[in-house]
């Protein structure tokens, strides 16, 4: 079986790795000339905790280890779905009996002026998009300049994140009132921009970018200047589809898929940025690696659907713990739903729960890592939620509740563990004349295992001693530590 | 003896690699015990030890051997020549009907060094047979696998026990020591009072109580979770670059795995927050001294090795192992699980750790065994697979077993239970009638650990002496006398099997001459004056090696190998039919299978029955009551258990402990999925369902 992806990318190269094996004959088609590297991680290049080398997918030898054809810096020109049969811009054909497009997709500019000169960004400005992006960045910011972000989403807020962490200026421009509004409702994104503001991130929400001034910065359309050196844009993207679309391929927003994978054309599949499955958001890495794994099994003769992917969002940076999932901007008096919110702005903590028939359906957790860890396998797993919702919401930040006075213990508390020793049998021990730390030690054997309990075995003589007059504290022996 | 006769032995406790020091003194008749100081307990002992003495006089002790003349009719007491003939003509009869493989033969990692160095001697020239496999196989073999791989070479701790104590961080993986081996608590206290505690535990255990930072994953994502921590070290910026390049290979292949496993979708798979994964290894880092420890709990999967291995690599690029004051160990769980699995009665192993299928090891040991190596077994079946297939068409038709209660500890329990009625000939050996003894048709009574002498290799590859310190009951004989008695009926020259242990561990020092675990320099009169040895001690003036590495690996080239490991997920993942996770594991009251300690009334008074740990969500989930009893349900099995419901425990998980007998049996649930490298079962998780008994 010949098996032909377009794309080395995240969806691309996955898709490869899970064919190996299986006997396949696998050609990759990559347009870049540098091995498939990991997208996700680009925020940690901008940010200057990762090289370039650290984030590539592959090693230069993976294509010969692995004997997979793999075609670096050429791309498809165009699909022939009739012959199976794809033809590349050195003018080279490759046949397919599968082919699968994972072209990904391609960075949106915003009708700024000035952004694109001749064609191509202006010097001064640069897409966050590919690991060329990135050394652009990293290069310009070099100066410690002021730096814009266009874009106030995830990708541009992580980039924001990265550049100020190197110690640039860093304004974001944002045509919405609130960040991340695809995931965030207006409450949690204004806790987010407070959390960020802190970390010295200026933003300019609510506010569109009209003109990009070279050497200057960006005028705004209140007339103000947002001052940098250099402007990264990261204001979305969208599915490239210029070679589906020429073969004939149906398209809607990306190139459509069902839950096999399938394309409209017979025997052309595609996965990733590129595609469009009814009820999976795009853009984002867990469905693309699901898809390909999917779609790996599906070629080699398992017959199974890919059903969609719940996504949740989490902002990559080190000091800012962000989830997203599911429905967000259901309203607090809902009648259909539950919704619960803990809002703490000045410590930069924002959670909301939207529950429906006790399932989490939606979730924003901000500044709160454990509960974001609970809520995310909640919302995956589909399984009840604790009834106790404000318990959940609070996480470690919970009273524990216990009570470490020896006097308030229950007679059944365990106070020593290795030999088995409640405050009964001490207490016990001690009436029947062990009124010393060490005889109620040796009495009880309590405190002679891990050692652990022998500050508690002390508190409680003492407790004891308090309540028994006749005993002389200082004969109590208790200075264990 | 004279009434005010007063003996006092230094020994060592029955039960736990950690083998703390006890003194033992016949007194008046009854036994009693006392800790000393010794490193590894530091002058402390759990209930366990302190009640260990009333193993000695436990009720129905085995004092005749048993033997039952065909299945149904009930065993009765004979004596010791009519029940060693009996076998022994079973055997000869069976070897000349079905060939050599007719017979296999189970031992344990309680076994001292001599019992497990003459168990697989007798197996391999007294009985012709490649079927011969241990417990350990259930204990520690993930790790010793992982450890082999990383390392060259397999010594549960590296370095000496009480090295932790100089320790600002130490993670420990899977391990609840503070209900498992309670006085090793005292070495990480340090640690824990510096804020460097960290446990991983999918229960917040006594140990995680302990600690100052508690990841809590849900079973069966250890390896993810590791992964998760590894991408971290090199996110955070705290890759040992220098060491990596210096005393490692194959950290680049590692770290394209790891790359796709950033905190956060770890976190998605594992529940641990990204923001703790990432302290955790800040921890790690920062620390002077730091430990990675690991134990059963991520051992004890289908992908036990991946795992054990994962966290060597986390180790590995912090540059922890094989230096002085810190590194990497694995926790061995049963009394001489270190020295069980390097003298021969594993599968795949001759003595001194060596391999069976290498021609220099096989020649070496047959020359000290006064053979030709070609009338050696080649290897046999991992314990797993040598139980389920007793009694069929290519299996066992009887089974020797040595220091093991199979019935209660083996997989998938109902199922090997079974495969043991199945059987022409069941033979124990134990000095109480376990579970397995019950059901066996020849019981041989022996004696136990205070009544004899033998060797132990404890947690840290220290060899010590257990001297004998009373007498045993009149009847009983040891191990040793019982494997002599057999292997003289089928024909073997006496001398070939001591039964003085001196002399059965002056010849295991000569077999392990040279191999990875070398006894070689070890004797009983070095061990008497008290020298600490710690393997390999090659001659008798050698020191022994407490710390391994610290010049270099056991790998040819001297470096130590990162491997390409990647997360799979547990091997049953729980559905809508059985919706939780179930992990089992021990309480501080008993020991393994519970043989011994459901004997002791103490530790049954206080941990008297099986019980199944729940969160209170899930309980009201599943509508079982706290208090109450549930029955516990997979696919293989149903158990009943008493509902203690806490919130210390994931809501998609419960614990249930493995000592329990009959319908109480944990391990009727359990998955026997096996690891493909060291064929470790799945005991640490399977799919359940839960509901009112």
């Amino acid at each position: 079986m010949r098996i032909t992806i377009i794309g080395y990318g995240m969806a691309g190269a996955r898709l490869a790795d899970n064919l190996r094996g299986s006997g396949a004959s696998i050609t990759v088609i990559g347009a870049e000339k540098h091995p498939a590297y990991n997208r996700i991680l680009l925020s940690n290049v901008v940010a200057g905790s990762m090289t370039p080398d650290d984030v590539l997918l592959h090693s230069p030898d993976w294509p010969r280890d692995n004997g997979i054809d793999l075609r670096l810096g050429v791309a498809a020109a165009e699909i022939l779905p009739a012959e199976h049969r794809v033809v590349l811009t050195d003018g080279s054909t490759v046949d397919y009996d599968a082919l699968v497009l994972a072209t990904g997709s391609t960075p949106w500019i915003p009708p700024t002026d000035g952004l694109i000169e001749d064609g191509v960004l202006a010097p001064g400005v640069v897409a966050f998009r590919d690991l060329d992006d990135c050394r652009q960045i990293v290069n310009q910011a070099k100066d410690f300049g002021p730096v814009a972000v266009l874009g106030g989403g995830l990708l541009g807020l992580e980039a924001a994140r990265g550049l100020a962490g190197r110690g640039c200026a860093v304004t974001v421009v944002h045509p919405v009132g609130h960040l991340m509004e695809r995931q965030l409702d207006p409450a949690g994104g204004h806790v987010l921009a407070r959390v960020l503001g802190a970390k010295g991130i200026e933003f300019r929400l609510g506010q569109l970018a009209t003109k990009y001034l070279p050497g200057k910065g960006l005028l705004l359309d209140d007339g103000s200047v947002v001052a940098a050196g250099l402007v990264v844009v990261s204001a979305g993207a969208r599915p490239s589809t210029e070679l589906a679309e020429a073969a004939g391929l149906a398209v809607d927003r990306g190139v459509i898929i069902d839950d096999l994978l399938a394309t409209s054309a017979p025997d052309v599949y595609a996965i990733g940025d590129c595609a469009t499955h009814p009820g999976t958001v795009s853009g984002l890495v867990q469905p693309a690696w699901e898809q390909a794994a999917v779609l790996a099994r599906r070629l080699t003769g398992e017959d199974i659907r890919y059903t969609g992917t719940p996504v949740v969002t989490r902002l990559k940076t080190r000091d800012v713990d962000l989830a997203a999932m599911g429905e967000v901007h259901v309203e607090p008096h809902d009648r259909d739903a539950e919704v619960v919110r803990l809002e703490d702005p000045s410590r930069g903590r924002y959670t909301k729960l939207v529950l429906r028939d006790d399932r989490v359906t939606g979730a924003i957790v901000l500044g709160a890592p454990d509960v974001a860890a609970a809520v995310t396998q909640l919302h995956d797993r589909g399984t009840p939620a604790p009834a106790d919702r404000m318990a959940l919401l609070l996480g470690r930040a919970m009273p524990a509740g216990e009570t470490t006075d020896p006097g308030t213990l229950p007679a059944s508390a365990l106070i020593c563990r290795c030999n088995t020793v409640d405050k009964g049998r001490l207490v016990g021990a001690w009436h029947a004349g062990a009124r010393s730390f060490d005889a109620l030690v040796s009495t009880t054997l309590a405190g002679t295992g891990c050692g652990g309990c022998r500050d508690s075995v002390c508190a409680l003589s003492r407790w004891l001693a308090e309540q028994d007059p006749v005993t002389e504290p200082e004969k109590l022996g208790c200075n264990a530590t | 003896m004279p009434v005010d006769a007063r003996v006092e032995v230094d020994t060592h406790c029955p039960y736990c690699a950690l083998q703390c020091g006890m003194v033992v003194r016949d007194e008046r008749a009854e036994a009693t015990v006392a800790p000393r100081e010794f490193p590894t307990n530091r002058g402390g002992l759990c209930q366990k030890g302190w009640t260990s003495a009333s193993l000695l006089n436990a009720p129905g002790r085995l004092t005749t051997p048993l033997l039952r003349e065909h299945r149904g009719a009930p065993l009765r007491p004979v004596g010791w020549t009519e029940a060693l003939d009996y076998v022994a003509l079973r055997l000869h009869e069976l070897r000349d009907r079905l060939g050599p493989d007719a017979v296999g033969v189970f031992g344990g990692g309680g076994l001292t060094n001599e019992k497990a160095y003459l168990l697989g001697k007798f197996a391999r020239v007294a009985l012709g047979t490649s079927k011969i496999d241990y417990n350990g196989r259930f204990c520690m073999s993930s790790a010793a696998a992982a450890g082999i791989k990383a390392f060259g070479i397999d010594r549960g701790l590296p370095f000496p026990v009480a090295d932790l104590a100089a320790a600002d961080a130490i993670l420990l993986v899977g391990a609840n020591v503070a209900e498992t081996m309670p006085p090793f608590m005292r070495h990480v206290r340090p640690a824990a009072d510096k804020g460097g505690l960290i446990v991983v535990d999918p229960r917040r255990t006594a140990t995680a109580e302990a600690a100052s930072l508690h990841l809590q994953p849900a079973p069966g994502t250890d390896l993810a979770l590791a992964l998760g921590m590894l991408h971290a070290v090199v996110a955070d910026g705290h890759v040992d670059h220098q060491y990596i390049a210096e005393r490692t290979t194959g950290f680049d292949e590692v770290w394209r795995i790891a790359a796709a496993w950033w905190p956060q979708r770890v976190e998605r798979i594992t529940g641990v927050p990204a923001a703790d994964q990432r302290a955790a290894v800040a921890l790690l880092a920062r620390a002077r001294n730091a430990y990675v420890l690991t134990a059963r709990g991520t051992e004890q999967h289908a992908s036990g090795v991946a795992t054990v291995s994962a966290w060597i690599n986390l180790c590995l690029s912090l540059g922890l192992c094989g230096r002085a004051g810190s590194g990497f160990g694995c926790l061995t769980g049963q009394g001489n699980g270190q020295g069980g699995r390097e003298h021969g009665q594993k599968a795949d192993q001759l003595p001194g750790y060596r391999k069976i299928d290498d021609p220099a090891a096989r020649s070496h040991v047959a020359g000290v065994w006064g053979i030709d190596a070609a009338e050696l077994p080649g290897p046999g079946p991992s314990a797993y697979e040598l139980l389920d297939s007793l009694g069929t068409a290519n299996g066992p038709k009887a089974l020797l077993v040595f220091g093991s209660n199979i019935v209660v500890s083996a997989p998938r329990a109902g199922h090997i239970a079974d495969r043991l009625d199945s059987l022409e000939l069941l033979v124990t050996s134990d000095f109480v009638l376990s579970e397995t003894a019950a059901v066996a048709d020849v019981v041989f009574p022996v004696t136990q650990w205070a009544e004899e002498s033998g060797t132990m290799t404890n947690l840290e590859g220290r060899i010590l002496l257990r001297g004998k310190a009373i007498t045993p009951p009149v009847g009983v004989r040891s191990d040793l006398d019982v494997l002599h008695g057999l292997a003289v009926r089928l024909g073997q020259p006496a001398e070939r099997f001591p039964v003085d242990p001196e002399t059965a561990f002056a010849e295991l020092g000569r077999a392990s001459a040279g191999g990875p675990a070398d006894y070689a320099g070890v004797s009983y009169d070095r061990l008497r004056a008290g020298e600490a040895l710690h393997w390999p001690v090659p001659t008798a003036d050698h020191p022994g090696t407490p710390r391994l590495f610290l010049d270099r690996f056991a790998h040819p080239g001297g470096l130590a190998r990162f491997q390409a490991v990647d997360h799979v997920g547990p091997a049953e993942p729980p559905d809508p039919e059985f919706p939780l996770h179930a992990t089992t594991g021990r309480v501080l009251q008993h020991y393994q299978s519970g043989a011994q300690t459901r004997r002791v009334p103490a530790l049954m008074n206080a941990s008297p029955e099986a019980f199944v740990e729940v969160h209170p969500d899930t309980a009201q989930r599943f509508d079982v009551q706290d208090g109450q009893w549930a029955l516990v349900e997979s696919r293989r099995g149903t158990v009943r258990a008493r509902v203690r419901c806490v919130t210390t425990i994931r809501p998609d998980t419960v614990f249930l402990p493995f000592h329990f007998p009959g319908a109480q049996r944990a391990n009727l649930l359990t998955n026997p999925a096996l690891e493909p490298t060291s064929r470790m079962p799945e005991f640490k998780v399977c799919a359940v369902r839960l509901g009112a008994a």
